[in-house]
């Protein structure tokens, strides 16, 4: 058993904390993009994540990703987090490599909220995200990182293209068709509400997203180092091209574009990070942005209400993420293996298995446990309380309430 | 030449535009209002604290029309408007004395009518 490295652990458990951070930027980042009758609903479909998925993590899904088993899911030796403990895992307590994974499952559940605001019921939401994270992330996870067939195949995800940003696009899809668009969806003008909320959002997930790509080194070492430096430089790149982009079309830099081009950036960069040299890194991100910026475009003239555009940003900037990955790989720089521009052109091959395997499961996955709970509960909301806003229909309360007309009641005292 | 007031569900506003729209009814002013109108209240809880809203979000549209758009106004508010529920609001057609617009001098009906063009100079 190899001892536990202070300067490693003491990274991690910033990198954790860090991580844990992104889930409420996403809450904001999304919250700012929907009508004000709906911001805390919105808001609350990434806080609630917090609790429901990092519990079931604990009973259930850190043993299937993580805990020895087939190729394809883990066994139950880590339930209820038995054998979880203060000893080694690599280099750092078991205990906080745990709490680290826990972390990326609470958020990938929470992209998928995206493409389903402003209508679904959040009884049958908080089921969802709860059976998804156990269902279909974990055995992903496992795949890829926990000793699964990915990953003895040899497909390089550093920090969750595939597991993360892939798979939630795949269910965001899927949540998006089976739940059908919003009643006002392509009939009335439906505007952010809130565009500060949403840049300070992407602002606290660039920061979080270091401890994202970064902590995925699982040590304070050198892979870490290259992880954080394409972190920051590869959505810049992003963002550069991004705005270009939507100068020649209207010729106004735009904030919400600016905002979107700052995640789609850092989800490209995600499953290359701590592979590919600094220079590729900013390649990486210069070209992950037209494919994304123009599927925003296209998908708004169609009949898919995916509402915040949980496909074009994490679904096509995740696969740009992975297949160029497989190009620029670099053994040069990560030790482990070349891509395609280095002369291992097999590399994107495996690539492409990843993303389509992964598509492939999330989808099929998330629509038969739709179909479980649609069975037993109704997913949407009804119209009239689409109407009248999901803040007070779910919730009973309101983002920006004035108290006007408001009288105190002693329901308990009654 | 009348004042139209009324009175509608913030979710129904968009409605109520588009059946003015196709009413040809032009020129309009809106306000967020809060008010009641016998429909049953909201119940909000925000920790110890549960309330009951008496006072709901509505939507206030004032319309200057003349003596022959009345009709049409109050036509397109009614199918826009109306959902079958207590709440759905009220229209109220109220005299009026005088118009002016303020950009040529115009009074009377002159005033309540759009001039040919006039929607695309803004």
């Amino acid at each position: 058993m190899p001892p536990i490295n202070p300067a490693d652990t003491a990274w991690m458990l910033v990198a954790t904390a860090m991580v844990l951070l992104m889930t409420p930027a996403l809450a904001f980042f999304y919250g700012g993009l929907v009508r004000a009758k709906n911001t805390l609903n919105t808001m609350m479909m990434s806080y609630v994540a917090l609790g429901f998925v990092g519990i079931a993590w604990t009973l259930l899904g850190y043993s299937l990703a993580f805990a020895n088993g087939s190729g394809l899911v883990g066994g139950l030796d880590y339930t209820l987090f038995n054998h979880v403990g203060i000893d080694a895992h690599g280099s750092i307590p078991h205990v906080v490599f745990a709490s680290y994974q826990a972390t990326f499952a609470v958020i990938t559940a929470a992209l998928i909220s995206g493409a389903i605001v402003e209508r679904m019921r959040f009884g049958p939401y908080l089921a969802f995200i709860t059976l998804w994270s156990v269902v279909v992330y974990a055995p992903i996870a496992h795949w890829v990182w926990g000793g699964g067939w990915l990953g003895k195949l040899g497909a390089l995800d550093f920090a969750g293209g595939t597991v993360v940003h892939i798979n939630a696009a795949a269910a965001a899809l899927v949540v998006a068709i089976v739940l059908g668009a919003r009643k006002d969806y392509a009939r009335q003008a439906i505007i952010p509400q809130n565009v500060p909320f949403t840049l300070l959002g992407a602002g606290i997930l660039w920061f979080g997203w270091f401890g994202f790509n970064g902590g995925s080194a699982l040590g304070a070492n050198a892979s870490a180092g290259l992880a954080f430096t394409n972190t920051m430089f590869a959505p810049m790149a992003t963002l550069v091209v991004w705005s270009l982009l939507d100068i020649l079309r209207t010729k106004k830099t735009t904030a919400v574009g600016a905002a979107t081009a700052i995640v789609v950036g850092l989800v490209a960069i995600t499953p290359a990070a701590g592979f590919v040299s600094p220079v590729s890194g900013i390649v990486i991100g210069a070209i992950a942005a037209a494919p994304s910026y123009f599927a925003l475009l296209w998908r708004a003239r169609t009949r898919l209400d995916d509402s915040l555009d949980v496909v074009s940003a994490h679904g096509v900037g995740g696969i740009v993420g992975a297949l160029l990955t497989g190009v620029f790989a670099q053994r040069a720089w990560n030790g482990t293996a070349d891509g395609a521009l280095f002369g291992n052109l097999s590399q994107l091959g495996i690539q492409v298995v990843a993303v389509l395997v992964t598509i492939a499961y999330s989808a099929v996955g998330t629509f038969v446990i739709l179909k479980v709970i649609g069975a037993v509960s109704t997913l949407r909301a009804t119209g009239k309380e689409e109407g009248i806003g999901m803040d007070v229909t779910q919730h009973g309360e309101e983002a920006y309430s004035r108290g006007e007309g408001a009288i105190l009641v002693h329901a308990d005292r009654s | 030449m009348k004042l139209v007031v009324a009175i509608v569900r913030p979710e129904k506003l968009n409605d109520v535009l588009e059946a003015l729209y196709r009413a040809e009814v032009r020129g309009l002013t809106i306000s967020r209002v809060r008010g009641h109108g016998g429909e049953t209240e909201a119940v909000e809880t925000y920790r110890g604290t549960t309330v009951k809203v008496e006072l709901h979000d509505k939507v206030r549209l004032e319309i200057g029309v003349s003596d022959n758009f009345v009709e049409p106004t109050v036509r397109a508010i009614l199918s826009g408007g109306a959902t079958g529920e207590v709440g759905d609001g009220k229209i109220f057609v109220l005299p009026v004395d005088q118009v002016y617009r303020i950009r040529t001098g115009e009074k009377g009906s002159a005033a309540v009518t759009p001039i040919a063009g006039e929607e695309s100079s803004v």
